[in-house]
């Protein structure tokens, strides 16, 4: 479908308005004119029909849908031409109520016979009031070339006021707002390529506003300690907050299309586009350096550009374009936050059940069937874990220096960051061989790291309950490095503690001594009980006290990630069990953290029954050189001494990648309550609210409150849906068939997208246990905000039947709109932190008693 | 259209009757005379209700159990007694969890009250059991190991082994119902007869043999009840609908786990509420008689049983026991030897007494200190405040007056509404104290700590008391008074939020200072016991609660109790993924190798079977599906297993998932034998997969090598099973000697995967 435009031969114009769904589409037309005229005017025939064909194909038939034809285009009223000739322009209006019969004659119209003329005059009535606005730009060149342009006047103006709304001022305050201090903080360490690991979400979110940083000149050192901390002048604010920002203002566009997407009118995509301009809470989430704005946006353009596909005819292969930006924005949604996986779900379930209705359409050919379903496919399940991975992909290539998270990853990751770890392991040798000298580290103690440790005590003969022990040296596990961390691998045959040469290599399955490197002593362990977990074996440095308890220090190595059944012990990569030869007890380390007597170091137990794969019995060599001295006093020297020599080990992308994923869904924070968390049923009723800022001296604040009115009208809207859809539905089973089928399948679709939205995105909160806040509801409030118009026209349109009534709708519906706006204002101050509100004006904006509102004290 | 296709099908299917085990039945006719059945389909899209029109006509042309039935039932019967009764006795020790329910059935035997987390049908009947076979109740069931020695345990464990051996039965009778085949039947009962996790779970005193029967006891109720749709409101259709709703009420009075088979049946009913309303032929009131039926019997009925059970529990229960702290003064006043039975104390509050102090919030503690400090880093490093549920010397607390000058002689003078006191812990003399720091846990309100030293502290010490609802000059009455705690410095109230401190705390729950004013039982407490040498003892009558207050109390304090149940740190603990996998079982008995030994663990071919027919099965749906949807033209005989698979499948795959999937997102710290009910449901689809797989052989070979190998498939399985069963019996009738892993066990060999522990 192309746009329409009608052309006479002397230049003359004529222009007729029609429901336009692409709203800004420009067709350059390099005809002559007489072919121009032609082409053009069989275009005419099928555009004028084309609304109707365009929602459903069934619609034509219905007298109600003469009435949505209608409806929708009645609200197109007051069409601007502008004819460019020869570099002249000429405005001109044309009568409104004009073009408004015009449409009314379209061919479809006269399927509305049974419409009383009463209704004509009202449609014309409101028409004039109206707003919204489409005009068409059309510039004609000298001759052949002819450019014809139609602007949605409405979209642009939304759009503008979205812009406006969200970006000015952006700089201000300059201070670090709210979370900007988390966020903060990884930004810098994109600038400065080190390593880090969040686990509140994947990394593309991060990367956005690494994005915007970069853009700005930002160099990244900045700390990011304290909210409200003076921005210094050498950093543009204005850059770091500008893409979340920008993002936040596209919804309200994207709110807008989405509408139309969903069939209904300009008017109700105008009250979607302006519930969501006008909600406060949403702007002050946009204007900062957080991500919730980025992930509506991607939320809502997944689900606008799904809609697109589906609208659009199924002749024309362009449309799976379509199904491809929406496949990638669900990647970028799931990307930014977790959350979009939720709506990721929806979006698959819809498009599963489209595609369900397709395989079962029995006009279309086998072949037909199976290449849309795989190209679905592709673009909704390829496509998005490809760019999921492609995220990592990134910011692992980012990220190759050592930084502050290095500890809570393997050895082997470690080793493949530049600086930490790779310096002090870079270039040791590969195989451990007997007389190696090692760290052994446990992979249990995250996030922590901790080695294999002893020292000269020995355990207390009696523990604080009065139990005995063996009274041996201490073995523990120890959280810094240390020269006491040092182990000898010993073969239990010889005597030496030196390396031969060549290095004779420890294999799977092979019997070692561990010998301690600065007190000599050797790895022991027997049936006494441990000092914090009793069902387990002590472990100590043994000490022959000759009280007839033997030595017990026969170790078997035992290689977990082998591949082969001789498999060389290697440093970093090889994940050993060590398997204690005479009680087949398994080294492993407890958790439990000794009493002072043990320097509250870690306790080493060894444990029988073992339960398969912890990571608890799981070491791996750290540091490891090959050791040349026999004398224990060089050797202490030698312990003493750095390790190096010169070797580079990578890891693969999918290695690093399954690491840091696992990781991140793995790492628990210690999540204690926040000042302002709160529970997702308080969200509903906005109970609560969020202080994002405070000026450091004046009463100038930020506060995360949504808009009041738009917040109930939401709810309401949730509400009536739901009883709307609950009665429909019933009555649809006794065989009511209350909305022609077009219509409902409109319906059924603005619930599975909203309430479906809604759900997607609120409900999983309520079984999370994490620390949740108001911003937490804010993409399932945008989908309230879809619902609330298009259900109000929905009632307009196929609820309300007298004049009166409907009147009296729009009468509500514009007050509503005003109170929105109005409340929209009054908050405003908290909103952008300007002006500074007096004790008593931030006591009038406290409209709920849990609100936290605060008040400086003079 | 579809639906005089589907009639026609039927008289087919009913005149060649190819399927073995069928006789032929006059199916056509009777379909064509009912026309509430015809009405089902009518007016209806064909996807949804054609579906279950062409079901029912099926179900309810065959509804007398095909020919052979009673044979085959007795040998399964026969099979599932023996196996379960098999050395019911040994080890003549307690076993695992033996050890509570086991305790709990003498406690009914004693009548002493206890609390306990799971609703309490499950242990009246062990009780029963025991009482019934000459138990006495005075086994201690200490600790798991305790040799029983005399004590007649064997009524309790038989009562749980009979129970258990209903499950095969019931599974080949629900099975034969869902798909009348007496294959899929019989490879089901097979499944559950010689699975060693069933046999083990069914031998010992534990909640989960009786769970599962009456689970199974309703799901087969619900499925007898579908097939006689098509005679509503006759006398077996009203059988089936309260029998139904009885095994829903026992299925949740022994544990709340019941409520997924609530689910099940609540969805089934749903759904058939949905294609009556759709049958336009019925009028609204015949619908409305259809709900009005369902919602006595499904819905009071159980309610009112359950509420039953509950009562019983409560006269039952009459004495003092263990789990008195749980619950509120008003509860304890019932309990005979309880301090607050037939009360006797000072009727008013006193300066100089000494006083425990109850939150008012259901299942609240009580206001506790000990010689131990917030750790750094929570609030400031003074003593700890919680509230406790147990009765301890350190509730104790005594009343002063701000300035601490008692008058020393005469009657001490009482408290009234508005006062400031100072509250002091009477075992470490510090007073109760809050400041502008915030709490541990909920960082809204303020810390409470202990403060001070033989009752000098300072200002922030002081608390003023206001009687709820009550006037300035009010006496506090003891007992019956809501009192509440203003902190005079802070303004803010005396709290307990519910939450549990971490390890440093105790585990005991959090108490803060809340700023905000609202008046909620968290900031509510009442004085419970109170003791003044100087004031006359008065014999106060509490008021007795009613039923219903009982009885909400004790489901709210069972559902804190369950959601306390927290994962400890170092403990591993099963994962749900793990138990399909058969990754790990439960140690019921014995670690060393001169023990003896009993673990639970499902036969690994049989649970490893179900696993792959899991994804056999949606496989086979997805194909079944697919091709109905395109319309691809199939046989009347792949016709009805499309529908056996979709039908009685999909409602088995439901009961499944609502057994597992909930125990993702739980809290609470998880065990193996979690698995078992959802592992029934897993069993009876695998019956039907399998039985469709294997008829459906002739896909690949023609007739004869077809029946053939559609044989050879049975054999094949059946003798994987036997097999399986006699390497594996040793978990379930115990094994001694050494351990697995060394190479002169009995089980040598047999440990296929590092994680089991025998």
């Amino acid at each position: 479908m192309s746009p329409l435009r009608f052309h006479n031969n002397e230049g003359e114009l004529k222009s007729r308005v029609v429901e336009r769904r692409h709203l800004l589409e420009v067709s350059l037309l390099p005809w002559i004119r007489n072919k121009c005229l032609r082409i053009r005017s069989r275009h005419l025939v099928t555009c004028l029909q084309s609304p109707a064909n365009h929602r459903s194909p069934d619609l034509h038939t219905h007298t109600h849908t003469d009435t949505q034809n209608v409806t929708t285009d009645r609200e197109t009223p007051a069409a601007v031409t502008i004819v460019t000739e020869g570099g002249t322009a000429e405005l001109r209006a044309v009568p409104s109520a004009d073009r408004t019969n015009q449409t009314a004659e379209s061919p479809i119209d006269r399927h509305n016979t049974p419409e009383t003329p009463g209704r004509d005059t009202h449609t014309r009535s409101e028409a004039n009031v109206s707003l919204s606005c489409c005009s068409r730009v059309s510039v004609m060149l000298q001759l052949p070339l002819l450019v014809t342009a139609q602007v949605d006047l409405v979209l642009v103006l939304v759009s503008v006021l979205g812009l406006w709304t969200r970006l000015s001022r952006l700089g201000c305050p300059n201070n670090v707002v709210f979370d900007e201090v988390y966020y903060g903080q990884f930004v810098s360490l994109y600038m400065k390529r080190v390593f880090f690991i969040d686990d509140s979400g994947p990394p593309l979110g991060h990367m956005i506003l690494a994005l915007g940083a970069y853009l700005g000149g930002f160099d990244g050192n900045l700390v990011w300690n304290r909210i409200g901390a003076e921005y210094p002048s050498s950093v543009s604010v204005w850059s770091l907050r500008l893409l979340p920002a920008l993002c936040g203002a596209l919804c309200v566009p994207l709110l807008y299309l989405l509408t139309l997407e969903l069939n209904f009118s300009h008017l109700a995509a105008l009250g979607a586009a302006l519930l969501l301009l006008l909600e406060n809470s949403l702007i002050v989430q946009s204007r900062f350096m957080l991500l919730e704005s980025v992930l509506i946006f991607f939320v809502l353009l997944a689900f606008f550009s799904y809609l697109r596909f589906h609208n659009s005819p199924n002749s024309s292969w362009w449309r799976f374009s379509w199904l491809l930006v929406s496949g990638a924005s669900c990647a970028a949604a799931i990307g930014v936050k977790y959350m979009g996986v939720f709506s990721y779900l929806l979006l698959l379930g819809v498009a599963s059940l489209h595609t369900w209705n397709l395989i079962g359409d029995r006009t279309v050919s086998h072949l037909s069937v199976c290449v849309q379903c795989v190209c679905r496919c592709v673009c909704l399940l390829v496509v998005p874990v490809l760019l999921y991975l492609f995220w990592f992909y990134v910011h692992l290539s980012l990220l190759n220096r050592s930084g502050p998270h290095d500890q809570l990853m393997s050895s082997a990751f470690q080793a493949s960051l530049q600086g930490g770890l790779s310096r002090i392991t870079q270039g040791q040798p590969l195989e451990v061989a007997y007389g190696s000298q090692v760290t052994l580290r446990s992979s249990a103690s995250q996030p922590i790291p901790c080695w294999l440790h002893s020292h000269k005590a020995n355990y207390p003969i009696r523990y604080e309950n009065g139990r005995g022990s063996s009274h041996q040296q201490q073995v523990t596990c120890y959280p810094f490095k240390d020269v006491n961390n040092w182990w000898i691998i010993k073969d239990p045959g010889r005597q030496e503690l030196a390396v031969g040469s060549p290095p004779r290599p420890v294999r799977h399955g092979d019997v070692v001594q561990l010998v301690h490197g600065m007190t000599s002593r050797f790895l022991n362990s027997h049936d006494v009980a441990a000092p914090m977990s009793p069902y387990a074996q002590e472990v100590s440095g043994y000490i022959d006290f000759n009280v007839s308890m033997a030595t017990q220090n026969l170790w078997r190595v035992d290689i977990s990630d082998r591949e082969a059944e001789s498999e060389v012990w290697k440093t970093i990569l090889s994940e050993v069990r060590l398997v204690h030869v005479n009680t087949s007890a398994v080294l492993k380390l407890s958790g439990v953290s000794l009493p002072d007597w043990g320097f509250r170091q870690l306790e080493v137990v060894a444990e029988k029954l073992f339960q398969s794969y912890s990571s608890s019995l799981i070491w791996t060599v750290e540091e490891h050189r090959y050791g040349t001295s026999q004398e224990q006093k060089e050797r202490e020297a030698e312990l003493h001494s750095p390790t190096h020599i010169d070797v580079d080990r990578k890891i693969s992308f999918w290695a690093k990648f399954l690491e840091v994923q696992w990781k991140m869904l793995t790492v628990k924070q210690e999540d204690s309550e926040h000042k302002y968390s709160s529970s997702p049923l308080e969200w509903i009723t906005m109970e609560t609210n969020i202080a994002y800022w405070l000026h450091s001296s004046t009463n100038a604040q930020i506060h995360l409150i949504g808009n009041p009115v738009s917040w109930g009208v939401a709810n309401l809207s949730l509400l009536a849906y739901q009883l709307l859809a609950a009665v429909y539905l019933l009555r649809r089973r006794r065989g009511f068939k209350d909305l022609p089928e077009g219509v409902w399948g409109q319906f059924e679709c603005l619930g599975c997208v909203c309430v479906g939205g809604w759900l997607v995105n609120f409900l999983p909160f309520l079984l999370m246990e994490k620390t949740l806040f108001l911003y937490h509801y804010l993409p399932a409030l945008c989908f309230l905000y879809l619902l609330s118009p298009a259900l109000l026209e929905h009632t307009h349109t196929h609820l309300l039947s007298s004049v009166t009534q409907r009147r009296t709708l729009c009468v509500c519906a514009s007050a509503v709109t005003l109170l929105v706006f109005l409340s929209y204002r009054t908050f405003c101050p908290l909103t952008y932190g300007s002006p500074e509100l007096s004790a008593n004006q931030l006591q009038g904006l406290k409209w709920r008693d849990t609100w936290d509102i605060l008040y400086r004290r003079r | 259209m579809a639906r005089e296709e589907c009639v026609a099908q039927w008289s087919k299917t009913g005149d060649t009757s190819t399927l073995r085990n069928r006789k032929p039945f006059p199916a056509s006719e009777q379909t064509l005379l009912t026309p509430s059945g015809r009405g089902s389909s009518g007016g209806d899209t064909q996807s949804s209700n054609g579906t279950s029109a062409q079901f029912s006509s099926r179900g309810r042309s065959s509804h007398a159990p095909p020919g052979g039935g009673v044979p085959l039932l007795m040998l399964v019967a026969g099979l599932s007694f023996s196996t379960r009764l098999h050395k019911i006795t040994e080890p003549p020790h307690v076993c695992w969890d033996e050890t509570h329910f086991g305790k709990m059935g003498s406690f009914y035997i004693n009548r002493t009250f206890f609390f306990d987390v799971h609703p309490p049908l499950g242990k009246m009947l062990i009780g029963l059991a025991g009482y019934m076979s000459g138990y006495d109740g005075t086994f201690p069931f200490v600790k798991p190991g305790d040799k029983y020695d005399h004590h007649n345990y064997w009524g309790m464990r038989g009562l749980c082994a009979v129970l258990g051996s209903f499950l095969p039965i019931f599974a080949y009778l629900i099975v034969l119902e869902l798909s009348r085949s007496h294959i899929a039947a019989l490879i089901t009962a097979t499944l559950l007869i010689f699975d060693t996790g069933c046999i083990t779970i069914s031998q010992y005193i534990l909640l989960d043999p009786i769970l599962m029967f009456f689970i199974m006891a309703a799901v087969l109720s619900m499925v007898k009840f579908n097939q006689q749709k098509h005679r509503p409101f006759n006398a077996s259709w009203w059988l089936w609908l309260v029998l139904t709703g009885i095994n829903l009420a026992g299925a949740l009075g022994v544990k709340f786990v019941g409520l997924f088979v609530i689910f099940l049946v609540g969805l089934n009913t749903v759904w058939d509420l949905w294609r009556l309303l759709g049958d336009l032929s019925l009028l609204l009131v015949d619908i409305a008689k259809h709900l009005l039926a369902r919602v006595v019997g499904l819905i009071l009925l159980p309610l009112f049983l359950y509420i039953t059970i509950f009562a019983i529990h409560f006269v039952v229960l009459n004495k003092s026991g263990p789990g008195d702290g749980f619950f509120s003064s008003a509860f304890q006043s019932r309990l005979i030897g309880n301090n607050l039975h037939n009360a006797s104390m000072p009727e008013y509050l006193a300066y100089g007494s000494t006083i425990t102090v109850k939150n008012l919030r259901i299942a609240g503690g009580y206001l506790h200190s000990h010689w131990h400090l917030y750790p750094e880093g929570v609030g400031s490093r003074q003593q700890q405040v919680t509230s406790y549920l147990h009765k301890d010397y350190n509730n104790l607390w005594l009343v002063h007056r701000p300035d601490s000058n008692e008058s020393q002689s005469g009657t001490p003078d009482l408290v009234r509404h508005g006062d400031i006191i100072r509250l002091e812990h009477k075992e470490t003399t510090r007073n109760l104290h809050s400041h502008l720091q915030e709490a541990p846990l909920t960082k809204k309100h303020f810390q409470v700590t202990g403060y001070g030293i033989n009752g000098t502290g300072d200002a922030n010490d002081l608390w003023q008391v206001e009687v709820c609802g009550g006037r300035r000059g009010d006496l506090v009455k003891v007992l019956r008074s809501k009192v509440r705690f203003l902190h005079r410095a802070t303004g803010c109230v005396l709290y307990s939020s519910g939450k549990t401190l971490p390890k440093w705390g105790w585990e005991q729950v959090e108490v803060t200072c809340s700023p905000y004013l609202k008046e909620t039982p968290s900031s509510q407490w009442n004085i419970e016991d109170h003791i003044n040498p100087k004031l006359p003892n008065i014999s106060l009558s509490v008021l007795k609660p009613h039923f219903l207050e009982i009885l909400l109390e004790s489901h709210i304090v069972m559902i804190r109790g369950n959601s306390g149940l927290k994962p400890k740190d170092n403990e591993m603990n099963s994962k749900p993924w793990h138990w399909p996998l058969n990754y790990q079982g439960l140690r019921f008995s014995g670690v060393n190798e001169t023990e003896y030994r009993v673990y639970l663990l499902g036969n690994p071919v049989l649970w490893w079977t179900n696993l792959a027919c899991l994804g056999l099965y949606l496989i086979m749906v997805a194909v079944a599906s697919i091709a109905l949807q395109r319309g691809f033209p199939l046989g009347p005989k792949r016709m009805e297993h499309c529908h056996v698979l979709m039908g009685g499948g999909g409602l088995l795959l439901l009961g499944w998932m609502l057994h597992y999937a909930p125990f993702y997102v739980m809290g609470r710290v998880l065990y193996y034998h979690h698995y078992f009910p959802a592992m029934l449901f897993s069993s009876m689809l695998t019956g039907i997969t399998l039985d469709i797989l294997l008829k459906s052989t002739d896909l690949l070979l023609c007739p004869p090598y077809s029946d053939w190998l559609q044989r050879v498939g049975q054999m094949v399985l059946l003798l994987a099973v036997l097999y399986s069963f006699y390497l594996f019996h040793p978990l379930s009738y115990g094994m001694t000697g050494p351990l697995a892993h060394e190479p002169g066990s009995s089980m040598a060999g047999l440990k296929w995967m590092d994680s089991w522990e025998f």
